[in-house]
């Protein structure tokens, strides 16, 4: 049976169909690698030490038998590293990589947002001004009279500092409910400043440093929170300020959003800022009539992995595919040019490009790939860099071959659901609010609300896990929100236009989506943009009637295709927020008992949430429904709620 | 909201900012930019506009940034496959289609000004009342207040015949709601179907014919906004609390009767906005998730006998309606129902024959309670257009029961009998007058049932502080003059007893929180010399409420400590009031209008101001909408300092306060009293006369100013010289 299921690639058709284009094609694409190159059993349970050269060490579990406890004893490495600490001191240096990965992210944006704000940046802009003011209120930057850019550059350098702090607190931490932080600062986790948290990881899980594997977990928890309330969502708010907040908006996902008879661009990556260049200069009619000059009808820029939902949710460009589907891009031969940045860019590109036309651009000083062309991105320049890409692309519009095949399927969606818009869409301008997600959380039409985020995973059926997992979350009426390539998933099964309520909606949920208008899985962006779910959560505690704090949320979270560390970082500040977190696809630590159980039990006496790993995709919904059914006890709204009708009296004791 | 339901409120609202807009460029061509516009009697403009966007409305060209505002808010139509999310962009729609169609009435009281009565009643040739003025307003403001009327219903359109038009009207008055009517269906309006069906409309008996297109349901949304800011203190442009103050505290929902057009569609989402539930009786999506209203948003197919009660309970609201025995319909809202000439059956007091009303204590054993007894003929033994005296003698025994209880209890007599359907009552005591209609009569009405119905309701209301009640209803003149002797005599004796009571010698005030339902931070403290300014409560009347209900409204509160016996402040008092006003007020002094004077809630009877060039204090009635010499008209004077605030130099008081010995004794009392308008000083002749003479200067009210006189200081301060005025000798007020 296992072997059977294996054979299913993808529930994607235009993923299979490619896949089987790239066979024919002999072009090797993840899927092929993946057959041959097994993971390895020792290194993916977490037993496998190679912090030291006289290592590495492996300390996996005896398989089919009861290990004594003095074989226990001798199942360490040769400094005497336990199977613990080995197992902690790995997955910290998971969180530390992924924490680095979002927050490098952040600081990137910060840098061009004080150039955007000093005006040294031309073509980027304060572009939200309430959204600025919002965040000079959170941050206390004085307003005044002050111009926008007066603002923004104190935002900029106060958000500039962050990373660098070294004592004293992150400063969004702040927006967080008050128990939360009350709870940071009783467990020490409270994160100083962004940057010292991932070095210090890094040294505590340098040979012979920190041994002891719950001191190692928590500053696994303090590291994360400096990505989810420190870098990440210092990208996302100041993203937000410079390129708009986001609006629900329709647009459409998959490779068959490519056209045969238009340049096709792909920007691929994570970070916005050329994206938006992009979305600039590939309109700009010149550049168009460049285009036709060569043959080509106009110019079609997608997106892919995050880039692409940062530029999809702002101005609704359409995206190509997820993670696992970016070498199916040029596979198609339709790809004039492949746009990366950083993060989640497989170097596998880079060769199947050498099988077609293909130009595959590099453009960030922190990440090159060997044979292929570097047009460096500068903010200062941002417009001409965007032009000579896009002329670059332009100009391999007459190499296409012949062999050019792209797979007829596409979805509509609705994305743009940042927490601002939520917060609108619930009540208008006059009256926007959580109120109503609240009321019908607490009438039970909405059982709960789910974080469902994430990568592909070549190990696992491409797409299936999440969308099987949305599919069974909101038949039972949660609400999901979505980022990354989990959101892309749920996109391509039809799961985000307002129509999917009826019919994959639980009865309640799908009423309220067809009062909202909203579809029963909402987008919320990037894996920055994890960030906005901790606002959305935090909002919804804030607005009363479902505790004082996130881990009392009738909510939970799940990464079931997850594979970068990213997705760890963003699963331990989840965690730490107090926040059930499922992963599947495998879990980095299962090969020791006590740090799996301290990640999935003991984490939930420290922070109210807590770690599990369940691959069903059915199952582990399951898991998720059961916690917010236990939540929803706790509250005492699991059962009917009685209609109060008010006399004068119960009026006069409102407040 | 429904996607049906969204688009259609987005193209209504279009339709409907378009009209605004092509109303509002003929009326500037023909009139200008310069052109005042507005509401009649009202300080709070275009009341919606005002208060959702604190901009205030008073000539033609402020219009021009509204428009700009609605179209602002117009999102684009809803798409049919893959909407964007609609909710919040249908209630944006609504909310720019009331700016619209205030807009829109404006432009028509401009235009057409006769086109409204501007009245409390309609008039012959016109049924349309238009906007509520602010003396109505207020009137009817402090029935929402003090829960007489929980709420309103907004009907549009017409029901399918007259009679069921009748009958939910009537259901809905039964449940003490003020029904607010606009738009037509079918060629019929609901108002007109009343009147049709014989049933009298008008503000008195709460069934308000606003105006007969769909635009007058601004009317009920501006009434509803203005009671958040008038009496819940909230600032104009503090759109959220106002909308929030709606949900929470005005208890109001529509009622679309017949098609719901794009335009209807419009208003109901925007009355959603208030937290107001739609209720149809026709077969149009729901919306039954809750969140901006509290339970459901839109219900609909409701059959016709179904409708008020299931309007009520989408709406949360409790109703607790008294059973009362009589054939008739039962209920304040038929308190202002008049019975005229041809109308009347029976006619007793009011100056054609003698009539008098008097509750006296008797032992238990002399009382059965529940008795009625009528001495003399009934009605059935007299022919239509009769007249009778009547005297009317409530005879209460219990434990509980005290002398000083029973003028509460004779004052309640006069409503108790006018919340029958059909029959009228006017006056109190020896003034008493009654007139009983035959449609009364043809239901079964008889004297007997006066007895039964105060029976009922003495014992629900007041049913701590007695035992046993029973009712002897005399017509028969040697029996009536017997019992008009007796009572007169009690009479005398009470008023004697009640003036001789002092704050000096009371230990015990009384709270009065009742309007914290509108006022959350108001708090009254009542005084045997300091009644509670709206002209309804009383020391004895708290001291009563409070032994009917230990946990209501009006709490004992000990004095304590004098801290400045000129002024009138204790510390038990200031502390009660930092306890009961939520912390917002720490002090306030009982006899002074300098220095922090007591809280308003904005129901208040008169307000007081300070007008310094006459080193004097005016005040002002609600009754009376011209301009006052310290330059606020009532209304503006009640917008500014209502609220729960204690803002020196202003404070409202009752009528009768005014002729009590502390009247801001603090700041010199009567004597600083210049002006005040002819309808009040006529109101308080009979104590004004009396006071002034007991404070040793007889002609004193003949030195006061009205506004014969003038409305501004310079004009009357002459006035005042010439008549030797003694607050012009006396020290600075402001000093």
């Amino acid at each position: 049976m296992a072997e059977e299921k294996k054979e299913v690639k993808s529930i994607d058709p235009a993923t299979v169909e490619m896949i089987e284009k790239a066979a024919s094609d002999g072009a090797r694409v993840v899927f092929e690698r993946a057959a041959t190159m097994k993971p390895c059993p020792i290194g993916s349970e977490g037993s496998c030490c190679s912090m030291c050269s006289m290592g590495p060490c492996r300390v996996p579990l005896p398989k089919g038998k009861e290990e004594t406890p003095e074989e226990k004893r001798k199942r360490v490495g040769v400094c005497g590293a336990t199977p613990e600490t080995i197992a902690a001191r790995n997955f910290l240096r998971k969180t530390a990589a992924g924490a680095a990965a979002h927050s490098d992210h952040g600081r990137k944006v910060t840098e061009a947002f004080l150039l955007a704000a000093k005006g040294e940046a031309k073509g980027f802009q304060i572009k939200d001004e309430q959204k600025l003011l919002q965040v000079a209120l959170d941050l206390g930057v004085e307003i005044g009279d002050r111009s926008n850019e007066e603002i923004a550059i104190d935002i900029g350098e106060m958000a500039y500092k962050d990373f660098g702090r070294q004592e004293g607190e992150i400063l969004f931490g702040r927006r967080a409910p008050l128990k939360r932080q009350e709870l940071w600062h009783k467990q020490g986790v409270y994160p100083r400043g962004v940057d010292r948290e991932v070095v210090e990881a890094m040294h505590r899980t340098h040979m012979g440093v920190d041994q002891d594997y719950k001191s190692l977990l928590q500053q696994a928890a303090r590291t994360s929170l400096a990505d989810g309330w420190g870098g990440s969502m210092i990208a996302t708010e100041l993203q937000d300020i410079m390129f708009g907040t986001p609006s629900p908006v329709l647009s459409q996902i998959n490779l068959g959003v490519l056209k045969e008879d238009e340049v096709n661009l792909i920007i691929h990556g994570h970070e916005p800022q050329l994206a938006e260049m992009l979305a600039v200069v590939t309109q700009d009619p010149e550049m168009i009539e460049y285009a036709k000059s060569k043959g080509a009808k106009g110019i079609n820029l997608a997106g892919m992995c995050c880039t692409a939902n940062e530029i999809l949710m702002r101005h609704g460009v359409p995206i190509a595919g997820n993670f696992l589907q970016q070498e199916l891009a040029i596979v198609t031969g339709a790809l004039e040019a492949m746009v990366v940045d950083v993060q989640c860019i497989m170097q596998g590109i880079a060769d199947i490009a050498k099988c077609f036309h293909t130009k595959i651009i590099t453009t960030d000083p922190r990440a090159f790939i060997e044979g292929t062309t570097h047009i460096e991105f500068d903010e200062r320049k941002a417009v001409d860099t965007a032009r000579a890409i896009v002329k670059a692309a332009i100009d391999n519009f007459p190499n296409r071959g012949k062999n050019v095949r792209i797979p007829d399927v596409r979805s509509d969606l609705i994305a743009g659901f940042s927490h601002e818009t939520i917060n609108y869409l619930l009540g208008g301008l006059f009256l926007s609010s959580y109120r109503p997600l609240n009321d019908n959380i607490i009438n039970g039409r909405i059982r709960g609300v789910a974080g469902v985020v994430g990568c592909n995973n070549v190990r696992v059926t491409h797409d299936d896990v999440h969308v099987t997992m949305v599919k069974e979350l909101i038949k039972n009426d949660v609400l999901v929100l979505q980022t990354g390539c989990s959101a892309m998933a749920c996109a391509k099964a039809g799961l985000m236009v307002p129509e999917a309520a009826a019919e994959f909606a639980g009865e309640g949920l799908a009423e309220v989506c067809q009062a909202v208008g909203i579809p029963p899985v909402l987008h919320l962006g990037s894996c920055v943009d994890n960030a906005r779910i901790l606002i959305a959560a935090t909002a919804m505690v804030k607005d009363g009637g479902l505790g004082d704090d996130i881990s009392d949320l009738p909510a939970a979270g799940a990464a079931p295709e997850w594979m970068s560390e990213k997705a760890i970082s963003i699963g331990e500040y989840f965690v730490a927020s107090g926040v059930f977190t499922v992963f599947g696809a495998a879990w980095p630590t299962l090969g020791n008992k006590e740090v799996t159980d301290f990640l999935f039990k003991d984490t939930e006496d420290l922070y109210g949430g807590m770690w599990a790993f369940e691959p069903d995709p059915i199952k582990a919904a399951q898991m998720m429904i059961a916690h917010i059914d236990k939540k929803r006890k706790a509250l005492g709204i699991d059962k009917a709620r009685e209609r109060v009708l008010y006399d004068m009296a119960m009026r006069r004791e409102l407040e | 909201m429904s996607k049906i339901i969204a688009s259609a409120a987005i193209r209504g609202a279009h339709k409907i900012v378009g009209q605004a807009e092509k109303k509002w460029q003929e009326a500037m061509d023909k009139w200008g930019a310069g052109e005042p516009v507005g509401f009649p009697n009202t300080a709070y403009y275009l009341p919606i506009i005002y208060g959702m966007l604190g901009v205030p409305v008073e000539k033609l060209g402020d219009m021009e940034q509204i428009i700009n505002r609605c179209k602002a808010l117009l999102p684009p139509p809803v798409k049919e496959e893959h909407p964007l999310p609609y909710l919040a962009p249908a209630l944006d729609a609504g909310m720019a289609t009331f700016f619209a169609e205030e807009l829109i009435e404006a432009i028509r009281y401009l235009e057409q000004p006769d086109f409204y009565t501007k009245t409390e009643d309609i008039a012959d040739s016109n049924i349309w009342l238009g906007a509520a003025d602010d003396v109505i307003l207020r009137k009817r403001g402090v029935e929402f207040v003090d829960g007489t009327a929980p709420g309103f219903a907004a009907v549009l359109g017409s029901a399918p015949t007259n009679e069921i038009a009748a009958k939910i009207a009537q259901e809905l008055q039964e449940k003490n709601l003020y029904v607010f009517m606009a738009a037509e269906y079918n060629g019929k309006r609901f108002s007109e179907q009343l009147i049709e069906a014989g049933v009298q409309i008008g503000w008195p008996t709460r069934l308000v014919s606003f105006g007969p297109d769909v635009s007058a349901t601004v009317f009920a949304m501006g009434f509803a906004t203005r009671a958040a800011m008038s009496f819940g203190g909230i600032q104009a442009g503090e759109f959220r609390k106002i909308l929030i103050y709606n949900k929470d505290r005005i208890f109001a929902f529509a009622l679309p009767m017949g098609f719901v057009s794009d335009e209807w569609y419009a208003n109901a989402a925007g009355a959603i906005n208030w937290g107001f539930p739609v209720i149809a009786d026709t077969p149009i999506p729901e919306v039954l998730p809750t969140g901006i209203c509290t339970y459901e948003h839109v219900v609909s197919n409701i059959p016709h006998d179904n409708l008020v009660a299931k309007a009520i309970e989408v709406r949360g609201l409790k109703v607790t309606v008294a059973e009362v025995p009589v054939p008739v319909a039962y209920g304040p809202a038929f308190e202002g129902e008049r019975v005229r000439g041809e109308d009347i059956y029976l006619e007793c007091g009011g100056g054609r024959t003698h009539m008098v009303e008097w509750v006296t204590t008797k032992r238990m054993e002399e009382v059965e309670d529940g008795r009625v007894k009528v001495i003399g003929p009934e009605i059935t033994d007299v022919e239509p257009g009769s007249r009778l005296p009547m005297a009317i003698a409530v005879e209460v025994a219990g434990r509980e029961m005290q002398d000083d209880y029973e003028p509460i209890l004779e004052r309640q007599i006069h409503h108790l009998i006018n919340y029958a359907q059909g029959v009228m009552h006017i006056g109190q005591r020896d003034i008493a007058w009654i007139r009983i209609s035959k449609q009364a009569v043809e239901k079964g009405f008889k004297l007997h049932h006066i007895g039964a119905l105060l029976h009922a309701k003495l014992h629900q209301d007041f049913g701590r502080i007695f035992d046993k009640l029973q009712v002897k209803v005399y017509t028969e003149e040697d029996k009536v003059n017997e019992v008009l002797e007796k009572a007169r005599a009690v009479y005398g004796h009470r008023d004697t007893r009640v003036e001789g009571m002092t704050d000096e010698s009371t230990e015990t005030y009384y709270s009065c929180t009742l309007c914290q339902s509108f006022a959350p931070s108001h708090v009254c403290v009542v005084s045997p010399e300091r009644t509670g300014l709206c002209g309804s409560y009383n020391w004895m009347d708290c001291k009563a409420s409070f032994e009917i209900n230990p946990t209501g409204p009006n709490q004992p509160v000990e004095k304590g400590e004098t801290l400045d016996a000129k002024l009138g402040a204790w510390q038990g008092v200031n502390d009660f009031v930092l306890k009961a006003s939520r912390g917002k007020i720490d002090h306030y002094y009982f006899y002074s209008i300098v220095n922090d004077p007591m809280t308003t809630c904005g129901c208040c009877e008169c307000i007081a101001a300070v007008v310094p060039m006459c080193n004097g204090v005016m005040t002002v009635s609600r009754e009376y909408t011209g301009d006052t010499p310290c330059g606020m008209k009532f209304t503006t004077l009640a917008g500014t300092i209502g609220g729960g605030l204690s803002t020196p130099g202003f404070v409202g008081h009752s009528k009768y306060n005014v002729t009590q010995r502390k009247f801001i004794s603090g700041d010199g009392g009567l004597f600083r009293i210049v002006w005040m308008p002819k309808v009040l000083k006529e109101e308080i002749a009979e104590r004004l006369k009396a006071r002034a003479e007991e404070l040793g200067m007889p002609d004193f009210p003949d030195m006061i100013a009205d506004e014969t006189v003038g409305v501004t200081e310079e004009e009357i301060l002459p006035f005042l010289e010439e008549k030797g005025h003694p607050a012009l000798k006396m020290d600075p007020i402001i000093g």
